[in-house]
């Protein structure tokens, strides 16, 4: 021992495991726009696609002419769905068991529904192309209106589908139909609202938007005619699902197609499903021999690809009168668009909606939900959510905010009583779920107290005064929102997507000088996995986080993984993370124990390598371990330090979070200002507490953005007038509030580390704090419900419908 | 279509190429200048993650025709970091201040702090805020960005960064 010898701190902080604000690896090349998207990529030869998209919302397409377009200089071909039909992608499988049309065939089901590919040489002559491409329409009577979806003079919109009584999920009750699913206790339900002290009833909607990530969807198709490969760049968050869906309907052997998703500006649920532009490159390619590349601009992004949300929620609550919640009724009609291509696990037409009952004991509860086609876009996404939690998340937060007003009790106090206790955990919900941990009653008094909860009620107390007396036009609204997310899709025995069970995986290789790869089956659209991942391995072998590369999304080289969505990377893959490392490290003790000449129970595990128990001084180090299971493995041992982990969770992870918004609202203009946003969050054991509060400012910056304003808006003919950035609300640093930050820690109990995933709760538990402070603000002037988006336009007309403004 | 033969001066570098008319500058630069640092986000002016400095100024490159930069002075992202290859002071402080996540803002919005630390070398977070209102960022939710900003210009002003209280 010398000076120089670390201390035990020392080596402890070297390896930068888990808990350390450990600086993002990835921002290196970010930074220097050194990042590697997919627009970014080039191949010799390369063409690019374009759309040309339907101005209708529902018409049927007489007639397609092309030759005008074929042409324009640069323009190689243009492809329609007669094209599709001779290698029979006409149509393709969506996530929901639907179908839908790849391009428009027959007829068109929503505005900018893709009609025909042209292909060229450059992108401008593509565009050329598209311009003239002419389409004869006839135009057919437009469906916008959920709620009319099923009148009996409905127009047929999926003509496809006619004199199916049959859909994926069970029976149809109409030709608009797309599923029923009901879960719960229906007749215990009704008896306890028939005795019920007090109800309540509102219509709750969570309106349509959608994720759109800075980056749009994009792809580059190269198919290889001699080798009979097709490689695929593009921006997906589950690579591997994308393989196997394109084996399976392009009928190419899937050790033949290579998916790469490189760097990713975003995806927030958007990237998960597959897009007609991907087929269509693909094909493109296949038909030139040449690469294909599809670059969607923003306008495409926001009227085509997966929207978000647009679930119709008629919430009841019963209780007693001193405020025991003794049932929850809940009907959901749930808009799906043109074709059903929601993201959610093949097993759950709404996902995982029956979450509904909350962080509440409800002893009884009955959800049923309706989905209907309309004219608009498909592929509802669990935006920033986990397949629908967001909008469950929504519905019983404003329902217990309206039985609170109703009962006249502090909304705060309300859910306090009503908590599942932490006794009661693992603790089985009336809708058949299982929360593996949780302490609310702790998070919840954390955040009253953070905030002084009770001088903000005092204060509004105040301010409501002055404002009946006639001295401000000013309101003060208090949002609180409580939150139980289901994170970790999942267990195979809940989840698959297409039959695949949603497991995830890690390979872990180390090399002999003690640095190694990790490749994983997961794929970063911001998240960090670079560096949180090799924190986790840090602290599980022993090797610095520095010395392990980390890399995603390449289907040749990475594990058979699900993807990152729905906040699963962590409960799933980080967990099949430490499996792959315990395994390495299982090994290297006995590799250790061989060298040391001692038994492997003699050794002690500290920090980066074994000692011997009892003798401080004999000690090996992982990485003299990696050193030796290259040159001196025991007698029948094989050589090499490697293990892979494919790791189906036992159950899902629930993390839940306290979040209050103190808002003021001028009643003349509308204008509000959020004075105050605090949000507690609980996701279990904290890996990167940097990157854990990066992702929570950035899901309450999206919260923030579709509670107080952010929409997809269609008028009567179905036309999108949402369809840019110019009307589509994006918060920018002028608008967006301070966030203030805090945290418990409740460990999962199944999983390895106990980490339950973090990146949408702030999403989930953001949109009902702000929704509920505009909500409460207005409370006083006698409003119950007032439906989001709150924008200034609406604030002003909630006041005037109020009779507080002429 | 025609084209015209431009030259302009990119992070210090003659760059010459043959653009149509309607060939909007980020293409110019991404395509012909293979220069992908410059991303393309909403192509309407609105999200900034083409942003770049031409002639001390900074230009959203989605909506300016590569024409018109025809002998002009350009700095994109690939021309920020020192000239020891070291991040600079706006890049350091990205990274120390966790100003990124999915890293396609960034870019964008690193030129657009660059110049207003050189219009206004200490702004307040107010200012920095209203700088940057051209910049769209998805994943962060501005703070630490204000933050990453706070840093640089501390550093460039040779005084101690002190993050402010939470």
């Amino acid at each position: 021992m010398n000076d120089l010898t670390p201390t035990r701190e020392q080596r402890e902080a070297a390896l930068e495991g888990m808990g350390c604000r450990r600086k993002r690896v990835e921002d290196i090349r970010f930074t220097q726009g050194k990042g590697n998207y997919v627009d970014d990529v080039k191949l010799p030869g390369m063409l690019h696609g374009d759309f040309v998209r339907s101005p209708h919302a529902h018409a049927r397409v007489k007639a397609i002419h092309t030759e005008e377009a074929l042409k324009v200089p640069g323009v190689l071909a243009v492809i329609t769905a007669e094209t599709l039909k001779t290698v029979n992608l006409a149509w393709m499988p969506t996530l929901a068991g639907d179908v839908q049309m790849v391009l428009a065939d027959g007829k068109v089901l929503f505005q900018n529904q893709e009609v025909a590919f042209v292909v060229a040489t450059d992108r401008y002559a593509a565009d050329d192309g598209v311009s003239k491409v002419v389409v004869e329409y006839e135009p057919l009577p437009v469906l916008v209106d959920p709620f009319k979806a099923m009148d009996p003079d409905a127009p047929v919109l999926r003509e496809d589908l006619a004199g199916k009584t049959t859909g994926a999920h069970g029976p149809r009750k109409h030709h608009n139909h797309i599923f029923e699913w009901s879960v719960g206790d229906k007749e215990l339900t009704d008896a306890a609202f028939k005795k019920a002290d007090v109800t309540i009833k509102e219509m709750i909607s969570y309106h349509r938007t959608h994720p759109s990530p800075l980056e749009t969807c994009q792809c580059v198709c190269s198919f290889d005619k001699i080798k009979g490969e097709l490689t695929i760049w593009g921006t997906f968050q589950a690579p591997h699902v994308i393989r196997t869906v394109v084996s399976l309907i392009a009928k190419i052997p899937e050790q033949k197609i290579h998916v790469i998703a490189p760097d990713i500006g975003g995806g927030f649920g958007n990237k998960v499903g597959a897009y007609p532009g991907y087929i269509c490159a693909a094909v493109a390619s296949i038909v030139t021999g040449k690469p294909v590349k599809w670059v969607e601009d923003r306008i495409e992004n926001l009227t085509a690809t997966a929207f978000a949300r647009d679930y119709h929620m008629t919430t009841e609550i019963a209780a007693t009168k001193d405020g025991k919640v003794t049932g929850l009724r809940v009907h959901v009609l749930a808009d799906h668009g043109g074709f059903d291509a929601c993201a959610d696990p093949s097993k759950w037409p709404a996902g995982f909606f029956n979450i509904v009952t909350g962080s509440y004991d409800f002893p009884v509860a009955h959800l049923s939900v309706d989905g209907v086609y309309t004219n608009k876009a498909p592929g509802g996404v669990a935006y920033r959510c986990s397949f629908r939690v967001t909008e469950a998340a929504y519905c019983i937060e404003r329902g217990m905010d309206i039985l609170a007003q109703k009962l006249g009790m502090d909304p705060a106090e309300l859910r306090l009583k009503n908590f599942v206790k932490p006794e009661q955990f693992p603790y089985h919900s009336a809708l058949g779920w299982e929360y593996d941990s949780g302490d609310y009653h702790t998070a919840m008094r954390k955040m009253m107290e953070s905030v002084d909860y009770a001088g903000l009620r005092k204060e509004q107390a105040e301010k409501r005064a002055a404002f009946q007396r006639g001295e401000t036009r000013e309101i003060m609204g208090i949002g609180v929102s409580f939150f139980t997310e289901i994170v970790g899709a999942g267990p195979s025995k809940n989840c698959d997507i297409l039959g695949i069970a949603m497991f995830d995986s890690c390979e872990i290789r180390l090399h002999p000088t003690g640095a190694g790869i990790a490749r994983m089956g997961t794929k970063s659209q911001g998240q960090g996995h670079e560096t949180t991942w090799a924190q986790i391995i840090a602290s599980e072998i022993g090797i610095p986080a520095d010395n392990i590369m980390v890399e995603e999304g390449n289907t040749d080289t990475a594990p058979y993984g699900l993807g990152t969505y729905g906040s699963r990377s962590t409960p799933v893959a980080g967990a099949a993370i430490a499996m792959a490392a315990r395994k390495i490290k299982a090994k290297a003790q006995m590799i250790a124990a061989y060298k040391l000449e001692v038994h492997e129970d003699d050794l002690e595990w500290d920090i980066d390598g074994f000692r011997v128990k009892g003798l401080p001084e004999k000690v090996m180090s992982m990485k003299d371990i990696c050193w030796a299971a290259y040159n001196s493995v025991p007698p029948g041992m094989e050589p090499g330090l490697e293990a892979v982990s494919y790791y189906d969770p036992p159950n899902m992870t629930y993390p839940f979070g306290a979040y209050l918004c103190v808002m003021d609202i001028d009643v003349d203009t509308g204008v509000y200002k959020v004075r105050r946003f605090y949000a507690l969050d609980d996701c279990g054991t904290r890996i990167n507490p940097m990157i854990i509060e990066g992702q929570i400012h950035g899901g309450l910056t999206e919260a923030f953005a579709i509670a107080m304003g952010q929409e997809i808006r269609y008028d009567a003919e179905g036309n999108v007038v949402t369809g840019s950035f110019m009307d589509f609300f994006m918060p920018t640093a002028v608008e967006t509030p301070h966030w203030e930050t805090d945290f418990t820690v409740t460990p999962s109990p199944h999983h390895p580390i106990g980490a339950k995933g973090v990146g949408e709760s702030p999403n989930v538990g953001g949109v009902p704090a702000f929704s509920n402070a505009v909500n409460d603000a207005f409370s006083f002037l006698g409003a119950t419900h007032i439906q989001m988006p709150h924008d200034f336009w609406r604030n002003w007309q909630a006041a005037k419908n109020l009779g507080v403004v002429a | 279509m025609p084209k015209t033969h431009i030259t302009m001066k990119v992070n210090g570098s003659e760059v010459e190429g043959l653009a149509e008319p309607r060939t909007l500058l980020v293409h110019f630069l991404r395509e012909q200048a293979q220069l992908t640092g410059t991303h393309i986000g909403c192509e309407t002016s609105h999200c900034g993650a083409c942003t770049i400095d031409i002639d001390g100024m900074s230009v959203k490159s989605c909506t300016m025709l590569a024409v018109q930069a025809n002998g002009c002075e350009i700095t994109t992202i690939e021309g920020m970091a020192n000239a020891d290859g070291t991040l600079s002071p706006l890049q350091e402080g990205f990274r120390m201040m966790h100003g990124l996540q999915c890293g396609f803002c960034t870019p964008g919005m690193i030129l657009r702090a660059h110049r207003l630390l050189r219009e206004n070398p200490s702004p307040t977070e107010a200012e920095i805020r209203a700088g940057i209102s051209g910049n769209i960022c998805r994943c962060t939710g501005y703070q630490n960005i204000v933050k990453a900003i706070q840093y640089a210009a501390a550093k460039i002003n040779g005084v101690e960064f002190q993050e402010a209280a939470e």
